[in-house]
């Protein structure tokens, strides 16, 4: 039995796709080295990411897939999922082994999955687009504190960037420890020593929020039980678009 | 006129809720120079009501005062209520607050007529302007267009908007003038012509010069409602699609009459609004826009109103057995889509998917088909296999059996794709 132990990056990945073929092994269990196990008959190859070999197999992707699905083995890398890992290293292993693009075949379980799992992963982004709350600081900064299900930060900078490009923001996973500045001129990663927020639901602190902060909320929460109309209560439709593990973000659900 | 704001906002949410149109979709307004906010095609949903209605953008009146009595509306000038009016600046601020927070995409701004229609056009048109101008504000930006506006208001209006819509409401001129005898169909149609003129002159001059501006770039959309009169569904959508055809609207929207002026007698006394006919015109709507059916295939002469129990794509299956079973392996694109339990989603991973293998009932359940329902109207074999006879009738009532247990989660669950705004739907 063999098996791939990577660092659980996006790079690592790669090379061990590159690995396999160089090797002429297929590994039988592939895992982050945080998640292994001993096993005992097994035969272990350690991948050292090699941004060379990595670099290299992006290539061979962009060669094979469409510009529409380019970006999928990154996706799939996001949710952080371990089954995702296999069926993201299968993915790439099938691409490369086939003669023709077969990036539609959804007839073949491989293709069929990595499309549902890249699909979760955009839904879950996409829910950040529209349930990300900002807040006001102090110094004027708006800052939202959130935790997606899967690592999705990367894929939405871009839209808050251009979005608001007149303030200053920061996004900030709790979950991940981990999030961007946006400074007016571009944006940085960073990792916040001191929380001057309720790291459950985000919630800025109460002297570090700006003066006036609260005061939209409420308005915002007055707009938001007044646009419903009542002769058509429906909470399960509701809960249907707006799953409630986001509430705990919402001022119009939590105040 | 002292209300504060929390209290105007209260009042003039309330009074616009029964408007029911939500999108913020069909512009693309960039955010050059580091302005505040742009608008994506697609639209974001920021939140959703205990009605489960998106919420998308600020949807307010800049007044309820009006001067007409339109018997069917919560805010004609014989109802005893709060009125209140906003001020342009705290509209401004109100939207951009929202706005920079994540809440909205953007504003919707209606209002009841004050003074008179320009009057009132002229105070919406000002709010559009300074957001844009003076604010540099690109989100997105729907305006009523108030029925008898002049065409210069519009013009201009629509220089600053996204969208505009002008609201038919009845959908019939008598049964317009029975409920509302100030108004006429002609005072909505007019804007409404005007703006779609300008729109096609519009992509027309801009395909040819560099810089003209744009003119409400995620086009028109209009409101009925539905049950305050006697119509049928056929009437209804009927008019619907001389609007998506002739007016080239982007949306239609349905609105089940909800009785808030209740002592009327111009008006049925219903108990709760009818929004399982609401949901089956928005389903009938669905299918005229992508899925390439025609009014009259949805509903006829002879079947002139929505069977209530079944969506009308399965009604329309079961009227036109002849038509089926399909073989997926071969049908072309629209014809897949009119098979019940395939929506656009799977009809396209299935023409994709068949280009390389043959496809077998497998193979579409892990697509997503719907097979309790899809296996009575498809094929996956070449040989024409043993085909079971084709009643409708007792294919109506296994489905039906299925979902009486379910029926309300059916209904919402269909609601959920309709009003999902902002996934993977192909633009119209
Ligand atoms: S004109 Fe509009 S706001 Fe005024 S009563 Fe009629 S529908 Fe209502």
């Amino acid at each position: 039995m063999n098996i791939f132990i990577y660092d659980n990056t996006f790079e690592g990945l790669l090379t061990a796709v590159f690995d396999s073929y160089s090797l002429k092994i297929i590994p039988d269990i592939l895992v982050s080295q945080k998640e292994y196990q001993d096993y005992l008959w097994a035969n272990k190859f350690e991948i050292n990411t090699d941004i060379c070999k990595a670099e290299r197999v992006w290539e061979g992707l962009e060669k094979k897939l469409s510009s529409k699905n380019i970006n999928l083995p990154f996706r799939i890398f996001l949710s952080e999922e371990n089954d995702n890992t296999r069926l993201l290293f299968d993915f790439i292993r099938l691409v490369f082994d086939s003669h023709h693009n077969i990036e539609t075949d959804y007839g073949n379980p491989v293709i069929l999955t990595a499309r549902q799992a890249e699909r979760k992963v955009l839904q879950e982004a996409c829910r950040m687009l529209q349930f990300v709350r900002f807040q006001k600081t102090g110094d004027d900064i708006y800052f939202s504190g959130i935790t997606p299900a899967f690592d999705v930060l990367p894929l939405i900078v871009r839209h808050f960037e251009d979005r608001f490009a007149d303030q200053k923001w920061v996004l900030y996973d709790m979950k991940r420890d981990y999030g961007f500045y946006y400074d007016l001129k571009g944006i940085t990663e960073i990792t916040l020593r001191e929380k001057q927020f309720d790291s459950s639901n985000g919630e800025l602190h109460s002297d570090t929020v700006a003066e006036n902060e609260i005061f939209y909320q409420r308005l915002w929460k007055n707009y938001f039980d007044h646009i419903c109309i009542s002769e058509r209560i429906n909470p399960k439709l509701q809960k249907n678009h707006m799953p409630r593990r986001y509430w705990k973000f919402l001022p119009e659900k939590r105040l | 006129m002292s209300n504060s704001l929390m209290q105007k906002l209260e009042i003039l949410s309330g009074a616009a809720k029964y408007d029911v149109s939500c999108s913020s979709s069909g512009s693309n307004r960039g955010n050059k120079g580091k302005g505040i906010g742009n608008s994506v095609a697609a639209g974001i949903c920021h939140s959703f009501t205990d009605d489960g209605r998106c919420i998308s953008l600020l949807k307010v009146l800049f007044t309820n005062y009006c001067i007409y009595d339109c018997a069917y509306c919560i805010n004609r000038r014989s109802n005893d209520i709060p009125r209140a009016a906003f001020t342009v600046d705290e509209l401004i601020d109100l939207t951009i607050n929202f706005y920079r927070r994540n809440y909205i995409e953007g504003l919707f701004l209606s209002s009841g007529v004050i003074n008179n229609p320009d009057y009132t056009m002229e105070r919406l048109t000002r709010i559009a302007k300074e957001l844009r101008i003076k604010h540099r504000f690109n989100g997105y930006i729907h305006l009523k267009a108030i029925p008898h506006a002049s065409e210069a208001l519009i013009n201009e209006a629509g220089l600053y908007a996204d969208r505009m819509s002008v609201n038919i409401e009845i959908p019939t001129e008598p049964e317009l003038k029975r409920l509302a005898p100030e108004k006429d169909f002609n005072g909505v149609l007019e804007p409404m012509s005007l703006i779609k003129n300008r729109i096609i002159e519009n992509q027309d001059e801009r395909k040819r010069y560099r810089g003209v501006p744009l003119f409400t770039p995620g086009g028109q959309s209009t409101q009925l409602i539905i049950g305050a009169t006697p119509e049928s569904d056929l009437q209804i959508l009927k008019l619907a699609s001389g609007l998506y055809q002739d007016q080239k609207l982007k949306r239609v929207y349905y609105s089940g009459y909800l009785p808030v002026n209740l002592r009327d007698q111009r008006l049925p006394a219903l108990k709760e609004p009818p929004l399982v006919r609401e949901n089956r015109l928005y389903q009938s709507d669905w299918l005229m826009r992508y899925y390439y059916f025609k009014a009259d295939e949805i509903v006829n002469e002879k079947h002139p109103d929505l069977d209530l129990e079944i969506d009308p794509k399965l009604s329309y299956a079961l009227r036109n057995p002849h038509l089926f079973p399909i073989d997926i392996n071969r049908a072309d694109y629209e014809m897949i889509l009119r098979v019940p339990g395939i929506g656009v989603k799977s009809a396209l991973l299935i023409i994709n998917a068949r280009k390389y293998r043959r496809l077998n009932m497998e193979h579409l359940k892990k697509i997503g088909v719907v097979l309790k329902r899809a296996k009575y109207f498809i094929t996956c074999n070449e040989l024409p296999a043993h085909q079971k006879e084709f009643y409708p009738e007792i294919i109506r009532q296994q489905i039906l059996a299925k979902h009486t247990t379910s029926r309300s989660k059916t209904i919402q669950g269909i609601q959920l794709s309709l009003f999902d705004n902002n996934l993977s739907l192909p633009n119209p």
